[in-house]
């Protein structure tokens, strides 16, 4: 069969460079809110700084250096931009920035992006406005500070002159860009704090969205990989003939790992279509060689889990004396929790197209870290790091999934030993039984209460697999990653001690939405809820007795700006309790949970209503949720990740559970693990705390609390403590 | 490799692929048409959910000798410019997060409606249950179709 180029959208190709010796590189340009394409000439945008350029048609092009991957950054980022530049949000629109140092860095997670491009994305529109009315007080010869600007027009009061954005860009783009610009005072802000639309939107609901899957490039093969089952093993023997001879299947080439970017070795299937890639991957013979890891599973894990928390772990907590303080106690409480690996299940499985030329590379990928894909991709074919053009597409989830290079490095070694650009399309199995999962582990914590009930000791062991050992097995210490959340709790307790044991593990552990959060919160509030009922107290007054008001933590390096305020989380805490109708009789079979945790620095409170079912059945009615994370930018998309967080937290929750025999994953698609279906969905409120503070996470916060307060609420109608995920009361 | 005729969003179209090809591949490899997307190949999902002659189907496991003599439609043809009733709702309570599963979505409600033009949120969840969405925004969803049904 001769290769063909396929008959594709051209809608894809918005925009085309030609490469010097390499025939056309087609980009895909995310573009919404695309004008009607005029007959006339094609407008003229000019730079103004890096992330801004203005069109001669009045339209404002803002670049959007942040991966979307449902967190509405596509929108929110443009929206700080428009708000200092005093643009007309109908004529704003956004293109996707390829990976270039010129925008920063553009890795995305740990719900930062709005935090961390609140000033730039808000310098970038000032700097911008700047330039025009600079521009502008040169045309109509008046001072520049005489000058308003409102909705793309500029406007000298004094004689009612007006110029607008698309006059005046031409001479904007000639003014030098200014170093120091002066930002608006919040109480100004027309559109940030405003509910507005996605930009998306449109393109969504007609399935013109491009996300990675829909990528399409000239001479482009499809390809699929068959992975080692068991995690680090190997090829022992292969026989492609049958593969070979499935019409369309073009090549078959092997596929060594590369360290924890590319941790499956594989044998990839490049074909003419996916159908035929899948159909030649089921024809393969291949015998595996497992490797150690075939000596693991769910069971041995546990057991070592079992044996760490017995023992005396890594210190990394130890403030007073928790052994004198608990010999004294007049209560003591002991619970141990266990939380499974989990997997990401974004529903776009992971995918990612690459084209290899003798000049470098182009990747087009659904990818959280562009800077992370280029570089891998770079070093696995001893390219220069500006030989390889990384362009992101709309991602269908990330979750953190996306944030490793494993697939584009696939699709990069592919091209490579085909000579074309290769799409690598992975299948649910594929996806299920090759994250970075997030890690299991196991916790026991011991409290001991003066006799008004008081937490006067507390100990706390905990073990797993951790993601820092997964990435760099010679660590010793622990990493926030698995201790975050704990070793930080703002609790006054006298007498504190956490110890850390890390356990050695073949599965690969990444960073899931939340991270450490959703595993320490879970054991925290539990754990908290437990000792409050020991001592006959309300879990929720209970913990604000423990939550000194006006204290701050101060932070360090990137937490510098943001100290915990411990106000703040008795607020959330607060409007959650009266919000909620907390303390209310419920009928029978019904309880009411809380949980409460500071992640990403912001802070989020929940209270979950849930019933019991004589069965065993767990219905989860309603949750209330609580988030300040500083200044609401696009308050309805703040609400969203609130409500989307609280879905994945329940998941986790009721469903998910990632269990290994032999070194491989035993779960493969949604039957076997399943997510959260409408059915499932509690009725969900949100309350975002007004603020003027600086913006914080949105993505994560909001899912650490929703198991605990479900847990809790579990308790409180059944009496019944769950102490593993996913529960089972049955 | 046989030429297969197909009817999709009311054009008849000829297709070189195996009998026993899914449907999914056809709309997404052969023809171009990738806003019907695939998620799990087993039909567990609904981010592959398209229109044969109006039933709700999942593309990604029926086949395209499944599927001979009916009309398929997908979301490129629900509606000539992006204003379906449900497009629309879906716009104004900005249903979607990362928008991948929404286009299964939506299908699958535009069956909905033609049976149940006006759905209660029992109708509804009984309807979508089987249309995963990992972002979680079922409320929205149901919030939109009652929207679209009372618009329509």
């Amino acid at each position: 069969m001769s290769m063909s180029i396929r008959k594709v959208s051209r809608r894809d190709f918005v925009r085309i460079t030609s490469a010097a010796s390499a025939g056309l590189i087609l980009g895909v340009s995310l573009e919404a809110k695309t004008p009607p394409k005029k007959k006339a000439a094609e407008p003229v945008a000019r730079d103004l700084g890096t992330f801004v350029q203005v069109g001669d048609d009045g339209f404002v092009t803002v670049w959007v250096s942040k991966s979307d991957m449902g967190q509405g950054v596509r929108t929110s980022l443009p929206m700080m931009v428009a708000e200092e530049l005093d643009a007309d949000w109908k004529k704003v629109r956004i293109r996707q920035a390829h990976f270039d140092k010129k925008f920063g860095r553009m890795g995305t997670g740990g719900s930062s992006s709005v935090r961390s491009m609140w000033k730039p994305m808000r310098e970038a529109g000032a700097t911008a406005r700047a330039m025009l009315v600079s521009a502008a007080a040169a045309k109509l010869a008046v001072p520049a500070d005489s000058l308003t600007v409102s909705e793309g027009v500029i406007t000298h009061a004094p004689s009612g002159r007006k110029v607008t954005f698309g006059e005046i860009a031409a001479e904007a783009g000639k003014v030098e860009v200014p170093k120091e610009v002066k930002l608006k005072d919040p109480k100004a802000f027309k559109l940030i704090g405003k509910k507005t639309d996605r930009l998306d939107n449109r393109d969504i609901v007609t399935g013109k969205a491009t996300y990675g899957i829909d990528v399409r490039v000239p001479g482009m093969l499809y390809a699929v990989v068959k992975r080692s089952p068991a995690f680090g093993g190997r090829v022992a023997s292969l026989d492609d003939k049958k593969a070979r001879a499935v019409p369309g299947v073009k090549d078959v080439v092997p596929i060594m790992a590369i360290g924890t970017d590319l941790p499956w070795n594989g044998i990839g299937v490049v074909a003419d279509s996916t159908w035929a890639a899948m159909k030649g991957r089921d024809a393969l013979d291949v015998k595996w060689e497992p490797g150690v890891a075939v000596f693991e599973s769910t069971d041995s894990m546990r057991k070592q889990m079992e044996d760490a928390v017995a023992e005396t772990g890594k210190r990394i907590v130890d403030i007073g004396n928790v052994e004198t303080a608990t010999i004294s106690a007049a209560q003591k409480v002991e619970a141990v929790y266990e939380l499974p690996f989990l997997a990401h299940a974004t529903m776009e499985p992971m995918n990612a197209t690459v084209s290899v030329t003798a000049d470098g590379a182009e990747v087009w990928a659904p990818t959280q870290f562009p800077d992370w894909a280029n570089g891998a991709v770079a070093e696995a074919l001893k390219l220069k790091p500006e030989q390889v053009k990384v362009n992101v597409t709309m991602l269908g989830g990330g979750f953190g999934r996306k944030a490793n290079p494993d697939f584009v490095l696939e699709a990069a070694l592919l091209s490579k030993a085909v000579g074309a650009p290769v799409h690598v399309q992975w299948t649910r199995e594929d996806d299920m039984q090759h994250d970075y999962y997030r890690p299991a582990s196991r916790h026991r914590a011991v409290a001991a209460l003066d006799p008004d009930g008081r937490l006067i000791a507390w100990q706390h062991r905990f073990a797993a697999p951790s993601i820092e050992t997964y990435f760099n097995p010679k660590a010793d210490k622990p990493h926030e990653s698995e201790s975050g959340g704990l070793e930080d709790m703002p609790y006054s307790v006298p007498n504190l001690r956490i110890e850390f044991t890390p356990i050695a593990s073949a599965v690969p552990r990444g960073w899931w939405r939340s991270v450490e959060h959703s595993i320490n919160s879970f054991v925290i509030n539990s754990f908290l809820d437990e000792v409050a009922h020991a001592a006959g107290k309300d879990p929720i007054e209970y913990q604000l007795s423990m939550l000194t008001a006006g204290r701050r933590i101060e932070g360090e390096g990137r937490a510098k700006d943001y100290p915990f305020e411990i106000d703040r989380l008795r607020r959330v805490i607060e409007v959650a309790r009266d919000r909620s109708g907390w303390g209310k009789r419920l009928a029978e079979g019904r309880g009411r949970g809380f949980a409460a945790q500071r992640s990403f620095f912001s802070y989020a409170a929940q209270v979950a209503d849930v019933s019991v079912g004589n069965d065993g059945a767990i219905k989860v009615d309603r949750i209330v949720c609580v988030i300040d994370c500083g200044t609401p930018v696009n308050p309805d998309g703040i609400a969203a990740q609130v409500e989307g967080g609280v879905a994945y937290g329940l998941t986790a929750a009721l469903h998910g559970e990632i269990t290994t025999a032999a070194g491989a994953v035993q779960q493969s698609n949604f039957h076997d693990y399943p997510l959260l279906r409408m059915s499932e969905m509690p009725v969900i409120e949100v309350h975002i705390i007004p603020s003027t503070a600086l913006p914080t996470g949105t993505g994560e916060p909001s899912l650490p609390p929703t198991a605990p307060a479900v847990a809790n609420a579990i308790f409180a109608a059944s009496g019944k403590r769950v102490r593993r995920l996913p529960m089972k009361l049955t | 490799m046989p030429e297969m005729k197909l009817t999709v969003n009311g054009k008849p179209r000829a297709v070189s692929a195996s009998p026993d090809t899914p449907l999914l591949w056809v709309l997404r490899d052969d023809l171009g048409l990738t806003g019907t997307k695939f998620g799990c190949g087993m039909g567990l999902c609904g981010a592959c959910t398209v229109l044969a002659n109006g039933e709700a189907i999942r593309s990604c496991s029926t086949t395209i000798s499944d599927v001979k003599g009916k009309k398929i439609t997908t979301i490129e043809g629900l509606s000539p410019n992006g204003d379906h009733p449900l497009q629309k709702a879906w716009m104004v309570e900005n249903v979607a997060q990362c928008g991948y599963c929404q286009t299964g979505q939506i299908m699958a409600a535009a069956a909905l409606l033609t049976k149940k033009p006006e759905p209660s949120d029992e109708d509804i969840d009984s309807a979508m249950d089987g249309n995963v969405c990992r972002c979680g925004t079922y409320l929205r969803i149901r919030k939109a179709i009652h929207r679209a049904a009372e618009e329509a």
